[in-house]
């Protein structure tokens, strides 16, 4: 019990980093983001390469973030930029099509192997061995707070965090007051993929990484977002969190072949709950 | 506008001609052999798709090289057309009919992975094509009364019988505690099967039964089930992933288990990414180069594996070695069938009863191969931490004991 409650919160800590990012580009830009699994794989790959050469993956951590945002924004700059005013449908197309560019780019470029990198970190062992916590999680969990402290701290501090804001909150507005909500996109969609980009690093440390492997995070993190709501970041981590533990005690009670359907049974209830309650404050309304 | 309308008219105008034009290739085109293969060189099995035309083309070079095929008197030489399925099985089985139909192949060599070759086996068999697969191992696929699918590999449902039958050997002849947890996918279900029906014979009883997902890359629960139940065994059967998952894990949660055995472990090369954390792990193998098979053209797999990682600069995993035994078989067929008549080479195939470096091979009613049992090897590392794949199980085989039980993480 306290086994999976441990793995669980470690686990979601990192899907909250993840949603994290698309919480806040879908909030600023209107748009859901498919490739947003397929950005932490390739930001992944970076820590694996790294590895590959030497380097320790946890050194991923700073130098992978860098990398995704330029990606990012490249990817903001080509295609996102045209489909950022458009309906959402639009935006789903657009980096649906992203992500099976990136997937098959990904497979192409370092081959269909699934990899990990290892970073010899040890295992923490608690209540006499009987709960054993791999230091790569713990470590995961805590570059993930880290990141995520220090991106609420720069949104609420710096320039730029306050023109995203102001951009989320009224686009026009914002754009009539001197933002350059261009430059905002952009930033913000960088943002995203650096978050991404630390998210993968660890999970090539913590998991595994494979080209195919991202739509259960782009999955993950969509549902994370619809529990939470955007802008939204104690409920995002709470959520995260919730997720993660309901997902290894669906596996430690279920079983494993339940695990990604019982997530998807939740996400379901906390639809029709919320329309339930949704149609209620109508009903007060009129 | 008036330009782009004339371009789509003209790229149509070249399409049909095309489609119209396509010169029929027969099976035999002068001194040439013609097979066809739908093979996974882009997609998720681009790496094991790649083994598998390796080791094709290893053998059809040296089969030309040695000269070439015999049949009535005169000497024919193998080529092979490839189309890339794109691990899509639907993809496949379009390839498969253009191969047949397009192109005039009257013989195919089997894709990579059970699945695609489920797809394309309807196919060559609505042709009638004879058809030589060496990675489709699903049990399914020779209960369906196949009569032009032959198999050099032995079926899934024996990968890890082995291992069950070894465990309970060990404890005495007395039932074992099993805790398995296989990917949703036909091949591992079908390990699952295996197990299965060893555990009913041998009075063994299975405490976790888990199925992974596909996108596995998490199995905490399971193995934290594991700590909780400790069972005799533990299986694990979800391809490549599911064996660098499970072995990092493992060490990770420092899960105790007496025997732990899995697939897959060659194509993850556990060792090299795992380190002295997979020692001890037992995995299923079709083949292992210190097996002292023989035959005319690759000798034996010590020889095999030094000309393989010669000409592709890696060592072959045995997915290219079962390849590389398919061709024999087609030369060995064709020889005896004396002709090119399908249903002549397919009978000729029916009665094959050969050894080849890779393995006995005789084929049964449904088309598996079942002359060749599967071994087991335990990865075992030195002081140093140099880890190397030793064949424990079958006896007759074994290049070394096997360590059983596993040491515990705290003795280690």
């Amino acid at each position: 019990m306290v086994q999976a409650t441990l793995d669980g919160v470690l686990l979601g800590i990192l899907f909250a980093l993840i949603a994290y990012g698309m919480a806040l580009q879908w909030g600023v830009m209107n748009i859901i983001n498919i490739a947003q699994g397929d950005l932490v794989i390739l930001g992944g790959y970076i820590a694996y390469f790294m590895y590959l050469y030497g380097i320790h993956p946890a050194w991923g951590v700073i130098v992978s973030p860098i990398i995704m945002y330029f990606v990012g924004v490249i990817i903001y700059k080509l295609v996102i930029n045209k489909v950022v005013d458009r309906d959402l449908f639009i935006s789903i197309l657009a980096t649906f099509g992203i992500s099976i560019l990136f997937m098959q780019l990904m497979n192409f470029a370092f081959g269909a192997d699934v990899v990990l990198a290892n970073s010899g970190y040890g295992t923490t062992m608690l209540f006499d061995n009987s709960v054993t916590l791999p230091n790569s999680k713990i470590f995961s969990a805590f570059i993930s707070i880290v990141f995520a402290i220090g991106l609420v701290i720069y949104m609420k501090k710096s320039k730029l965090g306050r023109a995203i804001r102001a951009t989320a909150q009224n686009a026009r507005a914002a754009k009539i007051l001197g933002v350059d909500t261009e430059k905002v996109y952009a930033a913000t969609f960088g943002i995203n993929a650096a978050l991404c980009g630390v998210a993968g690093a660890l999970i090539s440390i913590t998991f595994t990484i494979h080209p195919y492997m991202g739509l259960p995070y782009t999955i993950r993190s969509f549902m994370i977002v619809i529990v939470a709501g955007l802008g939204n970041l104690p409920g995002v981590a709470m959520s995260g969190m919730g997720l993660g533990m309901f997902e290894e005690f669906a596996d430690y009670i279920l079983g494993t072949e339940f695990r990604i359907g019982s997530v998807f049974l939740l996400l379901v209830l906390i639809l029709v709950y919320r329309r339930f309650k949704l149609s209620k404050k109508r009903e007060y309304l009129k | 506008m008036k330009i782009k309308n004339i371009i789509i008219t003209f790229v149509s105008a070249l399409a049909i001609l095309f489609s119209t034009s396509v010169v029929s290739l027969a099976k035999v085109v002068g001194d040439k052999i013609i097979l066809g293969s739908a093979i996974s060189l882009t997609g998720k099995y681009s790496s094991n798709g790649v083994h598998t035309q390796n080791g094709y083309n290893m053998a059809v070079d040296r089969i030309n090289s040695m000269g070439g095929v015999k049949v009535g008197g005169k000497t024919y030489k193998f080529e092979i057309i490839y189309y890339d399925d794109e691990s899509n099985p639907k993809r496949a089985a379009q390839l498969a009919e253009r191969l047949i139909s397009q192109d005039g192949v009257e013989f195919m060599l089997g894709p990579y992975s059970s699945g695609l070759t489920k797809a394309i086996a309807p196919v060559t068999e609505k042709y009638g094509v004879p058809m030589v697969e060496a990675n489709g191992a699903s049990r399914s696929l020779f209960t369906k009364g196949y009569k032009y699918l032959f198999a050099v590999l032995a079926p899934a449902n024996l990968y890890l019988d082995v291992a069950i039958r070894t465990a309970v050997e060990l404890n005495g002849g007395k039932g074992v505690r099993i805790a398995q947890a296989f990917e949703q996918d036909a091949f591992s279900q079908d390990v699952r099967l295996g197990i299965l029906d060893a555990a009913k014979e041998t009075g063994s009883k299975i405490i976790i039964d888990d199925k992974l997902p596909k996108e596995l890359n998490d199995m905490a629960a399971t193995l934290a089930k594991v700590k909780a139940t400790k069972p005799d065994v533990l299986v694990v059967s979800g391809h490549t992933k599911g064996a660098l998952t499970a072995i990092r894990q493992i060490a990770e949660m420092k899960v105790d288990v007496p025997m732990l055995a899995m697939t897959h472990c060659d194509a993850a090369k556990l060792s090299k990414q795992h380190g002295a954390n997979s020692q001890y792990a037992l995995c299923a193998s079709q083949w292992h180069k210190t097996l002292t098979y023989k035959d005319d053209f690759f000798t034996d797999g010590m020889t095999y594996d030094a000309d393989f990682t010669k000409e592709f600069g890696y060592a072959p995993p045995y997915q290219a070695a079962e390849s590389s035994a398919a061709l024999l078989v087609f030369k060995d067929a064709f020889e005896r069938a004396g002709s090119f008549d399908q249903k002549k080479v397919r009978d000729a195939l029916a009665a094959t009863n050969m050894q080849t470096f890779y393995g006995n091979i005789k084929f049964a009613e449904g088309g598996q191969n079942v002359d060749k049992p599967m071994v087991l090897f335990q990865v075992m590392c030195d002081d140093a931490g140099k880890c190397e794949n030793k064949v424990v199980a079958p006896l007759k085989w074994a290049s070394a004991e096997l360590i059983h039980p596993i040491p515990k993480w705290s003795s280690r």
